[in-house]
C-alpha cells in the first residue's frame, strides 16, 4: 500500500485497502476557521449528539475575516468563540494568539505523522508535508467529524512526483509545485494523493515543503503528501502534542502514475491570470508593470519565505508605483522575523507588514484590488475575482519572484536584482 | 421523479469564487448567497436564473475553496440540480450533504446550450434534451452515497444515527497513538 492507503487503512480497522474502496476512518484531528465554523456550528447543532466527540482534537481559528473586518465578520467570529466557550475547547484561539490555521496548527504539534486531519478549509492538504493524512472538506462534513469523530472517505489513488537532482537557483518549493499544475493541470489530480519524493526535497526545507502540499488542491488532489523522513521528524518531535507513528509506503506499493522532474534544470514560473494551471517561466512573463505585491498566506506566508524575500529587498526600496504587504502566518513567525530583523527590512524598503491573517488572498481585506489593477502574490489562487475586482489580475509566485517584483515595479525574476552569481534561495 | 427544466451553459473549471465571492462568506443566509452567486463570472447572471433551472458545466465544477456556501448560494437560486462533466471533489461533498443534486454526464454537455429544455429523470440518472432531441445517462452513484442522499445528507445520517442509540463515537482520547497498523 501506498502512505495514503495504509494510513486510511489504519484509521479505518482494515488490514487493506484499494483505490476506489469507500471507508469510515476515525479521524484524530480537526479544525474550522471564522467562514466554516458558523455553518459547522449550526449543523453540529442539528444531529442532536450534543458534545463534541473530543474537545482536545477539535481546534478554531479565527483567521479569513480577523481581526474583524466589519460587524458581520465580528458576529461569525462570536458564533466561534461562544460554541468554544460552552463546550469548553481548548484549542481555541483567539486573536492576537491565533495566526493562519494552517502554519498555526502544524507549528503548534496538533498535526503528525501518521494521522488522519480533517480542516473545513481546503488547504487542509497543507499538513501532508508532515506524512499525515490531511484533506479539506466542507462544513457539514466538518460537523459529523465533531460531533463522531469519524468520516467516510473514497481511497484515492495515489499520483507519485519525484523530484531529482539539486533545486536550480531560486526555483523555491513553490516552483516546483507551480511547475506540476501546470503540467498536469487544474484537474490532473482530481480524487487523487498526490505523493511527493526524490532527492531533491532533502534540499527543501519544511516550510518549502508545506508549500508543496498546500497547493495539492490547486491540481484537484485530496491530499498531498510527502514520507516523514528525517527532516520531518526533527521538526515535528519537539512540537508534537501526542505520540505517534510514523507510516512509510510499502516497497509493493501500487502508484497511478509515476512523473519525474529533474529539478537543476526548472526555472522560477509563476501562474498567470486567472488559473493557477496557467503556469509560465517568469522570464516569460517579466515586464508586467506591478500595482501590489503580497508575500504571505498558509502557501508562502512562513519564515523561510520571509528570510527569501528580505534578501531580495535588503538595501532596496519597493518601486514607486508599487505598493507591498507582508503578512507573517503565525505571530511566532511575526515574533521570529522582528528578531532577524526582517521586519525592519521590509519597513526600510516601504512595505507594510501586518498581523497575521487570510485576508488579502481571499479579496477579503487589506490589499483588496481596484479594476485592472495587477498584483504579483505568493498564495495559491489566481481566480477571477479572488483577491478583489473581477477586472484585477493575479500572478502567483513565490517569495523570490514577488520579491524582486516589488523592487523592479514588474513582474521579474530574482537574478534582475541580485544578479546571476547570486546563489539563489539559501541552500 | 423526473424534473423538467432550462438550462445554463457554463464552461469549464467553474471555480468556487465565481460562484460565491469569498467578500460575501460573512452571511450563511442562502438568499443573500444566492442574490450574489456567480457574480464574477456574469453580474446579472443571478438575477437571471430562474427557480427549477438547471446549470451544465463542463469539467470540475465547483473547483478550489471547501466553503459550503457555493452549493448554498447555488441552491439557494432554486437551481434544481447541476449537470457536469466532473466535479472537484469538496463540492462534490458539500452538494449533496446539503441537499443540491448533482448529475455526472459526459455527453450532456456537449450538445446542450443556455436555454435548452431539459428533463432530467432522479432515480434512472437518464436525462433528454428536449430542444436537441438527444439522450443522456448520468453515471450512477455509489451505494453509500445513495444511502447518505437517501437520508438526506451527512447531518440527518448522523442525527438518525443519534435518535436510534446506534451512533458510532470515538470518545475523549479513546484514539491512543496516532497512526501505526
Amino acid at each position: 500500500m501506498t502512505t495514503t492507503e495504509k494510513i486510511l487503512a489504519a484509521h479505518a480497522d482494515l488490514p487493506r485497502v484499494r483505490p476506489g474502496d469507500l471507508i469510515e476512518a476515525r479521524v484524530d484531528f480537526c479544525f474550522a476557521n471564522d467562514i466554516t465554523a458558523p455553518l459547522a456550528i449550526r449543523e453540529f447543532e442539528k444531529t442532536g449528539v450534543g458534545t463534541v466527540f473530543d474537545p482536545d482534537r477539535v481546534a478554531l481559528v479565527p483567521d479569513h475575516y480577523a481581526p474583524n473586518k466589519d460587524i458581520a465578520s465580528a458576529e461569525q467570529c462570536k458564533v466561534m468563540r461562544e460554541f468554544a466557550r460552552r463546550h469548553q475547547l481548548p484549542h481555541y484561539f483567539e486573536v492576537g494568539r491565533a495566526g493562519i490555521a494552517h502554519v498555526l496548527l502544524a507549528e503548534q504539534g496538533f498535526v503528525l505523522p501518521g494521522e488522519v486531519f480533517v480542516g473545513a478549509d481546503s488547504h487542509t492538504c497543507n499538513h501532508g508535508a508532515l506524512g499525515a493524512f490531511a484533506t479539506g472538506v466542507g462544513s457539514s462534513d466538518l460537523a459529523a467529524v465533531m460531533a463522531t469523530g469519524r468520516l467516510w472517505f473514497r481511497v484515492p489513488e495515489t499520483l507519485r512526483f519525484v523530484f531529482r537532482g539539486r533545486p536550480a537557483p531560486w526555483v523555491t518549493g513553490k516552483d516546483l509545485v507551480l511547475r506540476i499544475i501546470g503540467d498536469i493541470g487544474v484537474d490532473g489530480a482530481r480524487y487523487c494523493a498526490m505523493e511527493f519524493a526524490g532527492e531533491a526535497l532533502r534540499h527543501l526545507t519544511m516550510d518549502e515543503r508545506f508549500s508543496i502540499t498546500n497547493m495539492a488542491v490547486e491540481a484537484g488532489g485530496k491530499n498531498g503528501i510527502m514520507e516523514p523522513d528525517d527532516v520531518v521528524l526533527d521538526w515535528v518531535r519537539p512540537r508534537a502534542r501526542r505520540p505517534f507513528t510514523p507510516v512509510f509506503a510499502d516497497p509493493d506499493a501500487e502508484y497511478a502514475r509515476v512523473v519525474e522532474y529533474d529539478t537543476s534544470r526548472l526555472e522560477p514560473v509563476v501562474s498567470a491570470p486567472s488559473s493557477p494551471g496557467n503556469v509560465v517561466p517568469v522570464r516569460e512573463a517579466a515586464g508586467v508593470p506591478v500595482d501590489q505585491v503580497f508575500i504571505g498566506t498558509c502557501t508562502n506566508g512562513r519564515l523561510e519565505d520571509l528570510r527569501v524575500a528580505a534578501r531580495l529587498l535588503a538595501g532596496r526600496t519597493v518601486h514607486p508605483r508599487t505598493r507591498m504587504l507582508v503578512i507573517p502566518a503565525t505571530p511566532a513567525i511575526y515574533r521570529q522575523a522582528l528578531e532577524e530583523g526582517l521586519v525592519k527590512i521590509f519597513l526600510d524598503a516601504g512595505a507594510v507588514v501586518s498581523a497575521s491573517t487570510c485576508g488579502p488572498c481571499i479579496g477579503g481585506h487589506m490589499g483588496v484590488l481596484a479594476a485592472g489593477e495587477v498584483c504579483v502574490s505568493t498564495s495559491s489562487r489566481n481566480f477571477v475575482g479572488r483577491m478583489g475586482h473581477r477586472e484585477s489580475r493575479v500572478y502567483l509566485s513565490g517569495p523570490a519572484v514577488a520579491a524582486a517584483s516589488a523592487v523592479l515595479g514588474r513582474l521579474a525574476h530574482p537574478d534582475e536584482v541580485l544578479g546571476k552569481t547570486a546563489a539563489g534561495v539559501g541552500r | 421523479m423526473t424534473h423538467r427544466g432550462t438550462a445554463w451553459r457554463l464552461g469549464d473549471h467553474v471555480d468556487t469564487d465565481v460562484i460565491i465571492p469569498a467578500r460575501y462568506l460573512v452571511t450563511v443566509d442562502p438568499k443573500v448567497l444566492a442574490a450574489h452567486c456567480f457574480e464574477d463570472l456574469d453580474p446579472t447572471l443571478a438575477s437571471r436564473i430562474r427557480p427549477g433551472d438547471i446549470i451544465v458545466a463542463g469539467e470540475n465544477f465547483g473547483q478550489g475553496s471547501s466553503r459550503e456556501h457555493a452549493p448554498i448560494a447555488i441552491k439557494g437560486l432554486g437551481v434544481a440540480c447541476v449537470i457536469a462533466r466532473s466535479y472537484a471533489r469538496i463540492f462534490f461533498r458539500n452538494a449533496f450533504n446539503i441537499g443540491l443534486p448533482l448529475f455526472e454526464c459526459r455527453d450532456l454537455p456537449d450538445v446542450t446550450e443556455t436555454g435548452d429544455v431539459l428533463v432530467v429523470d432522479a432515480g434512472t440518472g437518464r436525462i433528454v434534451n428536449e430542444t436537441k432531441g438527444t439522450t443522456h445517462q448520468a453515471a450512477p452513484l455509489p451505494e453509500f452515497m445513495r444511502r447518505l442522499v437517501a437520508a438526506g445528507g451527512i447531518i440527518e445520517y448522523v442525527r438518525q444515527q443519534v435518535a436510534s442509540g446506534q451512533l458510532r463515537r470515538e470518545g475523549a482520547g479513546g484514539h491512543g497513538p496516532a497512526g501505526g497498523a
